[in-house]
């Protein structure tokens, strides 16, 4: 039970997702073409609001539920792991116009074809954890 | 109704997004939704190969019911909240597309082109799904994190590794879209 809030997220997520149409192939084709501002305006006012919000999670302003200080864990540096890594991520996202978010939203559109995907995007962090210590960062 | 019906605009998307990230932090967690590819390996028994696959899989419990959630969202919203799957996409790109071979363009939420299911019994098509998942896996956990962890929650706590990563997603999808879409299709 102490999980059911994090499956009411996920549905309020699925539902922003696709009501926005940002998993829709055709949106992410658009946004390549800087033929609409719709996904530029989604990402850039969720970051804007976001920057407003990690603020004050960091001063102590908002607290989690159980009034402990909210901390952003730092992500992994290195130039060669995000420009290299993001940009694979990049050809793949255009490809199938689908991020690992969408991917899931489009399992509940009913598209088959979307498994495959999941499958293969599995398969593709498998590999990763084999490497990843062969990889340069 | 007829609001929740229609297609949402950003400036109801993008705060909406905000909101759940909000929501995940005060509930003690992060944002973010490619680290579950991994915890499928984990628990696929991927940890007997590479050590990279040793974590307790358990601590992740809330983001497996989180992409659950996400799954019955898209359920919810394709069968009950929309009067109309068409996109209403710029006259320009309808064009773009035709010019691609991509028939009525924006007429169905995804293109048949990439998403019909006799395109899983085709070499092209299956091979497209298989590659772009593969690179959608591998770059998301070489890169650590996704359009959610980097793009959204990394940008916005204003980390560096956050903004390298966001160009590169956008360089690899403009390589695609401008440059190898006309090989391929």
């Amino acid at each position: 039970m102490k999980y059911i809030k994090f499956l009411i997220v996920g549905i309020l997520f699925g539902i922003i997702l696709s009501k926005s149409e940002v998993v829709s192939w055709y949106r992410i084709y658009e946004m390549f073409k800087f033929q609409s501002f719709h996904m530029y305006g989604v990402i850039g006012s969720a970051v804007g609001i976001g920057i407003i919000l990690m603020q004050l999670f960091k001063r102590g302003i908002i607290k989690d539920f159980q009034g402990n200080p909210i901390k952003v864990k730092d992500k992994k540096k290195g130039f060669i792991r995000t420009f290299v890594g993001g940009s694979i991520f990049g050809l793949g996202w255009a490809l199938v116009g689908a991020c690992p978010g969408p991917i899931f939203v489009l399992i509940g559109h009913g598209a088959i074809s979307i498994l495959i995907v999941l499958l293969a995007a599995t398969l593709g962090a498998f590999i990763y954890g084999l490497l990843s210590k062969k990889l340069p960062s | 109704m007829e609001i929740i019906t229609q297609p949402w605009p950003w400036y109801v998307a993008g705060p909406a997004i905000a909101f759940v990230l909000f929501l995940l932090f005060y509930f003690g967690r992060s944002f973010g939704v490619s680290t579950n590819l991994e915890t499928f390996c984990t628990i696929g028994g991927a940890g007997k190969i590479s050590d990279h696959f040793k974590t307790d899989w358990k601590a992740r419990t809330w983001s497996l019911v989180f992409v659950v959630g996400i799954v019955i969202g898209g359920f919810i919203s394709s069968n009950y909240l929309m009067n109309s799957q068409a996109i209403d996409l710029n006259p320009q790109t309808v064009q773009d597309l035709a010019e691609l071979g991509f028939a009525s363009a924006g007429s169905e939420y995804l293109p048949a082109e990439i998403f019909s299911t006799d395109n899983l019994l085709s070499l092209k098509g299956i091979g497209i799904l298989v590659v772009a998942g593969l690179f959608i896996g591998f770059g998301t956990r070489y890169a650590s994190g996704c359009t959610s962890g980097h793009a959204i929650t990394g940008l916005s706590s204003l980390q560096l590794p956050s903004l390298v990563a966001t160009i590169g997603f956008f360089a690899g999808g403009l390589i695609m879209t401008w440059f190898l879409f006309p090989l391929i299709f």
